[in-house]
């Protein structure tokens, strides 16, 4: 974990989202997919939390060596500020935070599917994979075209790609979870990894336990320091050896987590206090089989 | 720099508030070395697993919070953390809670004797479960004189109640705190607090009610601080609510604290406490003043002279 001073080299506009590319050779140098930096926000006004992006690229060789990339949904009064920073301002960035996705060192066939945002976690993932000399096929998915990240690039890098949108103005009409199974079966999947809204990943942790396909997945939560130091990020997740369940900090023990030790009902449940301890006791879940 | 607390001496006047480091163990960036002190984050007897999310919202100024008190047991505290903390050598002060009289009392058994620990703080704010219907220790006062009163007795240690601002009286439950055995006080306690998702109609905490904290509260705990130093000047306070500059501790020191603990500002800006560090030297150097303890009491009453 590295704090710098990092200048805006570029900002632009990608679809519904916005991208920034920063000078932070530091963190660029560790940064692996499915890890976070967290940027500070403009000390004199009313908003005062530091705001944490996945990391969308890392450059380590070449002319774009050193530089980090993120993207976001300026929504907020946060992003919205980060959107309009000029290239050539400072940030104050600390990163890489987090843990990665583990690579499959055995199986090779992995099926990468990202709905919205998602799709820059998810993108990073599929590069570091096809330099290992893994299968990637994606599945991108969003509301209308703007919501679906990079399909350009994604259609580039992976093997084959099915795209999703609600609206249909972009793939099929319907989300990614509709188009999971048919791409399973078409790909030979035998690894899964996916980023996007709980409900969506939810949905796909469902059918990969169905279907015993081994998988990973950057989940979200609402997080403050983004450095292990608040506990406001938790999620449940259930001990390796079935004993229970801990409440884990997303930007110390995740993002990146295997769904099939997250508690979903306990998370996201209308009455999480009240989620009863499964009837069959909680599962055991080895480690990563990839 | 350094501070005496009636006999707790700290190298600075600068503490991590309860809370706001973690367990010390993976917070990296923030400079243990350079701390006054840390107060863990508070611990009860058995490991807890604290409030379902989202347990924060940002809010103007603020940050809006509820854990629920997820820590890992007092005893894993001693086992991983505390190590930890004394290779560092910062003084460490025990954050302890409880929902039962019984359950303060035996955390605070349990921290006796162990090196590296000074003092304890004494987190008033735990649902209590045994008379109280699940509402705070601090929500009444024969409760809150209970639990300092039994802590103080058993410990060896100095003791610092940490009490909120908007109790019905005060200036009286900090009496009530020394007379049952307190050391000194913590300054304040985060203010109750609460946002809506009206888009959602939901609260944005699952709470729903949380502690508002950062410097949307600072003038909220200086009057804190200030009324009831004025009242027990020779009562040890450490102010805490909304520091994140060297200005905002000086102006806690002013009012009459006689050390700061850091909390919303650290979760920001890992460096946080060091710049207040620096920011007290300075002003220190400027006004030509030995130490912390002579801002104390320096405040001007009264009308400007023209």
């Amino acid at each position: 974990m590295k704090r710098v001073r990092a200048e805006i080299l570029s900002t632009r506009r990608l679809g519904a989202y916005h991208a920034l590319t920063v000078v932070a050779p530091e963190i660029a140098e560790r940064a692996r997919p499915g890890q976070f930096v967290s940027v500070a926000m403009p000390p004199e006004r009313s908003f005062l939390l530091r705001r944490h992006f996945s990391i969308h690229h890392a450059s380590r060789r070449g002319g774009w060596a050193g530089t980090l990339e993120f993207a976001f949904d300026p929504q907020g009064q946060g992003t919205r500020w980060l959107a309009e920073a000029k290239a050539h301002q400072f940030l104050d960035v600390i990163g890489p935070l987090g843990k990665a996705f583990a690579y499959p060192t055995r199986l090779t066939n992995c099926l990468l599917v990202a709905e919205g945002h998602g799709g820059a976690t998810i993108s990073f993932l599929a590069q570091e994979l096809r330099a290992r000399g893994k299968r990637v096929d994606m599945i991108l998915g969003g509301a209308t075209q703007e919501h679906v990240f990079k399909p350009i690039e994604a259609k580039r890098i992976a093997q084959t790609l099915a795209v999703a949108t609600v609206d249909g103005s972009m793939g099929e009409r319907g989300t990614v979870l509709d188009l999971l199974p048919r791409m399973l079966e078409a790909t030979g999947a035998q690894v899964l990894y996916a980023a996007g809204p709980r409900e969506t990943l939810r949905g796909i942790a469902e059918v990969c336990l169905e279907r015993r396909i081994p998988s990973q997945m950057a989940l979200e939560e609402r997080m403050a320091c983004g450095m292990g130091q608040c506990f406001t990020c938790v999620v449940p997740v259930v001990r390796k050896d079935g004993s229970g369940y801990d409440n884990l900090r997303l930007c110390t023990e995740g993002p990146v987590l295997n769904p099939a030790r997250v508690l979903w009902d306990r998370w996201m449940g209308e009455q999480p206090a009240l989620a009863p301890t499964p009837p069959e006791g909680f599962p055991v879940v080895r480690s990563w089989p990839g | 720099m350094t501070v005496d607390l009636n006999g707790v001496v700290l190298p600075l006047p600068v503490l991590a508030a309860a809370g706001c480091l973690g367990t010390g163990r993976e917070a990296t960036l923030v400079d243990l070395h350079r701390l006054g002190g840390v107060v863990t984050m508070s611990l009860t007897l058995e490991p807890r697993k604290g409030s379902p999310t989202p347990r924060m919202a940002e809010t103007p100024s603020g940050l809006l919070s509820w854990i629920g008190l997820q820590n890992a047991g007092v005893e894993a505290f001693l086992r991983e953390d505390l190590p930890h903390l004394q290779r560092v050598g910062v003084p460490v002060i025990a954050s302890v809670a409880g929902s039962s009289v019984e359950e303060y009392l035996r955390v605070t058994t349990l921290l006796q004797n162990r090196p590296g620990i000074v003092a304890l703080e004494v987190y008033l704010g735990a649902p209590d479960e045994e008379r109280g219907r699940g509402r705070p220790f601090h929500a009444r006062p024969d409760r809150i004189s209970e639990v300092v009163g039994a802590v103080a007795r058993m410990s060896r240690l100095p003791v610092f109640a940490k009490l909120p601002a908007l109790e019905p009286d005060l200036v009286e439950s900090a009496r009530a705190c020394v007379r049952a055995g307190a050391h000194g006080l913590t300054l304040i306690d985060g203010v109750p607090g609460m946002a809506v998702d009206a888009e959602r109609l939901r609260p944005a905490l699952a709470a729903p009610v949380g502690l508002l904290s950062g410097p949307a509260v600072k003038p909220i705990a200086l009057a804190a601080v200030y009324r009831v130093a004025r009242e027990m000047p020779e009562v040890p306070i450490m102010g805490v609510g909304g520091i994140s500059t060297g200005t905002d501790a000086v102006e806690f020191l002013l009012a009459g604290a006689w050390a700061v603990q850091v909390g919303t500002a650290m979760l920001v800006d890992p460096a946080a406490p060091v710049e207040i560090a620096r920011g007290i030297l300075a002003y220190l150097k400027d006004k030509q003043l030995e130490s912390p303890a002579a801002l104390r009491g320096r405040l001007r009453l009264g009308r400007e002279p023209s």
